[in-house]
């Protein structure tokens, strides 16, 4: 009822403004918290801002830095790729298959409680030592999200949706092109999404691990060689990659899901 | 029934800030005899329900007086009145009887009294098969009647309903009237009523007020002059049907300033 | 057959067909057992050493971890979360953030957290509360925005005040969120501590499994193993029927 919406105090607009300059203050208050670490430490556990973005511009410069960051790059996205579509297909078949799905459902929601970590040595064992022990890892982390989230999405499809689709007489093709994907997209992004974020995980722990190249080396090898600048600088870089690209899909979501505002 | 007036609202206007700032409702001038069953009819978003948070105190008039029993309302809800609200307000984790018996949470009752107030609440509103059921598995009409039982064994002077039965079938609704008549009947007390649907209005009530678009203000008061023994049956009076002509002839005109057409 | 039942007992099949395959598999050496040994072997393997007290110690020392960095998690997550809902404006500088946090893979985080820390518990702990808090003030949130508006309109209706509204309203319809909050803190904090210990410890079963792979010790690395897992799938398992037996009795709400 219109009459509910008198209940509420007034629409936040006038807040805009301060937010602005609030997260200003924040982003201020965390780089001294981080130069205080920095120095209280006296650099051996972190290096200070200033030094590591100065040591990550270095870096950058560097062709054999560029080679082990496309290293990583290359496992991850492999990983990505084989968790999206993998995990899209598993979603869409245990969505539309009732039963399967129930059963299927809580093996991988458990799967995702466990410490996968301790299952890395068989991977290693299976894969040896090289990028495809790193991408198996990736999708193990990155898998499970899009497929239960992609499950929970068609199993919850309104049952309208689909009866709509058969008076209309659409082939099962055009239904899941037309009717099933579109209205599962918000949640299928949102897989997505945070499918990247743990792929990228698994392949960062498998090089932290074991592996002779890519970030999670680099950063390990600093922290051995007492190479502080170098291991909070990837640490930066790992941390600046993961947030922008979150937010970039956040952005891409926001265009695709114009039903919830 | 005494000669001063249970409630009486003068000059009650409500006011919010904004930005936009909204002239939602008044003035408002009302007098609510004890007793009385009193409805209130008017187009969406005319500031029905805000009449209603003013009147027990759940929100402050910009300007204006609200008293009940001869005290002025100051911002607080005062003792003796019962609000049954327009949204599911049944706490999903409690069962029937202990949603009926929170409405005494707080009082000073001995526990037997309680009990049996509970009882006599539980019995009176037809709830006795699902005492012990959580709401979550009652329907919508049977949650609302928790609520209303909740609210009755308080034993209150004055009853606020906001839509009560807004999400019910209409026979549904036509029955919930009888139960809410027989509850007016049983306790005597003051009942006001906000409802879209004219019918409801003119068969439950003594009196309809009939509010305008926003900013909401009594454009109409009828009244039905219905014997205090009644029940929906009542529609096949002749009455009947001129009443809900004159509520509808009052609100058409209201209705379609909200829907945004001109008269 | 009840449906719930034939879905439990197509699970349990499942499940065991694929131990079965896998045991026939090592036994038949198709699998080489140097890689994978047999299921049963395992189950051994991990009866032997959990049951000799030599894991004893290990075992004191995750499980005690893992349970600090839980409590610390909750308290602090609840804590910050209720105080993110009454300041709005802090909340709006604090929400995106939050959104992004569980983007960044926390754990990258550990050997700078050894070196700031020393090798030892306080790391871990740290490690822990970092990957766990952040869910617990997500979901503390999502808890008391979900108390429906109306509940709070009958408090009031009710005179309850502040005190008795938080108690006798906002809490229980809160916690079915808050709940869910502490069941991914303690999967968070065990998969955290777990990790730490694996990559970069002196003690702990993390640690032992690790020891385990390097010392080409197959056997124990997998009994180990079996041992984690079960503990997490047990840990979490109890925790998650328990939140569904709180919303079943809601459901629908």
């Amino acid at each position: 009822m219109s009459d509910m919406a008198l209940e509420s105090p007034p629409p936040q607009r006038a807040r805009r403004g301060t937010k602005a300059l609030d997260s200003l203050i924040l982003l201020l208050l965390m780089l001294g918290l981080w130069q205080a670490v920095g120095s209280w430490t006296q650099g051996v556990a972190v290096s200070p801002p200033l030094q590591t973005f100065l040591y990550l511009a270095d870096l950058m410069t560097q062709s054999g830095f560029w080679g082990h960051v496309a290293a990583t790059m290359a496992a991850f996205l492999m990983a990505f790729a084989i968790s999206a579509v993998l995990g899209l297909g598993l979603g869409l078949v245990f969505g539309l298959r009732r039963f399967a799905g129930d059963v299927a459902e809580p093996v991988l929601a458990g799967f995702y409680t466990i410490p996968k970590v301790t299952l890395y040595p068989v991977v290693l064992l299976i894969f040896g030592l090289g990028t495809s022990a790193k991408v198996a890892f990736g999708v193990m982390h990155g898998l499970v999200p899009i497929t239960l989230l992609t499950l929970g999405a068609v199993r919850n499809l309104p049952a309208t949706l689909l009866r709509t689709a058969r008076v209309l007489r659409l082939p099962p093709g055009k239904t899941m092109a037309w009717i099933l994907v579109p209205a599962c997209l918000p949640d299928i992004i949102s897989g997505l999404r945070l499918s990247f974020s743990l792929s990228l995980l698994g392949v960062l722990i498998g090089e932290m691990f074991s592996s002779q190249r890519g970030l999670g080396f680099l950063l390990v090898s600093g922290m051995a060689q007492h190479n502080i600048p170098l291991s909070t600088a990837v640490v930066l870089l790992i941390v600046i990659i993961a947030i922008g690209a979150n937010m970039a899909m956040l952005r891409l979501s926001r265009r695709f899901t114009h039903r919830k505002a | 029934m005494s000669d001063t007036p249970h409630v009486v609202m003068r000059g009650v206007v409500r006011r919010y800030e904004g930005p936009p700032p909204v002239h939602a409702l008044g003035p408002i001038d009302l007098d609510l005899a004890r007793g009385e069953f009193f409805s209130v009819v008017g187009p969406s978003g005319c500031g029905k329900s805000t009449l209603l948070d003013v009147l027990c105190g759940l929100a402050s008039p910009t300007s204006g007086t609200v008293s009940f029993e001869g005290k002025e309302l100051h911002g607080e809800v005062p003792d003796g009145i019962g609000v049954v609200f327009q949204e599911d307000a049944s706490l999903a984790w409690l069962t029937v009887r202990q949603n009926i018996a929170f409405g005494l949470r707080m009082s000073i009752l001995p526990q037997r009294e309680i009990d049996e107030r509970v009882d006599h609440a539980i019995a009176f509103m037809g709830l006795a098969q699902f005492a012990d059921h959580y709401p979550a598995q009652l329907s919508g009409g049977m949650r609302q009647r928790v609520c209303i039982a909740r609210t009755l064994v308080l034993r209150p002077r004055l009853i606020l309903l906001d839509e009560p039965f807004g999400a019910l079938d209409q026979q549904t609704r036509l029955l919930m009237g009888d139960e809410l008549l027989r509850l007016w009947r049983e306790t005597g007390a003051t009942v006001l009523l906000i409802t879209h649907a004219l019918d409801e209005a003119a068969v439950l009530s003594d009196r309809v007020g009939v509010i305008s678009a926003r900013p909401g203000r009594f454009i109409d008061l009828v009244e039905t002059g219905w014997p205090r023994e009644r029940d929906s049956r009542i529609v096949s009076d002749p009455n009947f049907g001129a009443l809900t002509s004159r509520l509808w002839l009052s609100l058409r005109e209201e209705s379609m300033k909200t829907l945004g057409r001109v008269a | 057959m009840t449906r719930g039942r034939a879905v439990l007992a197509v699970r349990v099949a499942v499940l065991a067909g694929c131990v079965l395959l896998l045991e026939i598999l090592c036994r038949i050496g198709v699998i080489n057992p140097l890689t994978v040994i047999p299921p049963s072997d395992m189950v051994a393997s991990m009866i032997e050493h959990v049951g000799s007290g030599d894991l004893d110690d290990n075992m004191i020392q995750t499980f005690s971890t893992i349970a600090t960095a839980f409590v610390l998690a909750v308290a602090l997550g609840t804590a910050s979360g209720a105080l993110l809902h009454r300041s709005s404006r802090l909340r709006d500088v604090v929400d995106p953030l939050l959104a992004s946090y569980y983007s960044v893979p926390t754990f990258i985080f550990y050997p700078l957290l050894v070196a700031l820390f020393a090798l030892g518990k306080t790391p871990l702990v740290v490690l822990g509360v970092l990957s766990a808090t952040p869910a617990v003030m997500m979901s503390t949130l999502a808890g008391l925005d979900g108390v429906p508006r109306v509940l709070l309109k009958l408090a009031r209706a009710q005179r309850l005040g502040p005190g008795r509204t938080f108690c006798w309203i906002v809490l229980p319809a809160a916690l079915p969120r808050l709940f869910t909050g502490f069941k991914l803190a303690l999967s968070y904090a065990l998969i955290g501590v777990i990790a730490g210990e694996f990559l970069l410890s002196a003690t702990g079963l993390g640690y032992a499994i690790s020891f385990a792979y390097q010392s080409f010790d197959n056997r124990a690395m997998y009994g180990l193993m079996l041992f984690v897992l079960l503990v997490a799938v047990v840990a979490n398992g109890c925790l998650y029927s328990w939140e569904g037996r709180l919303a079943r009795r809601r459901a629908g709400r």
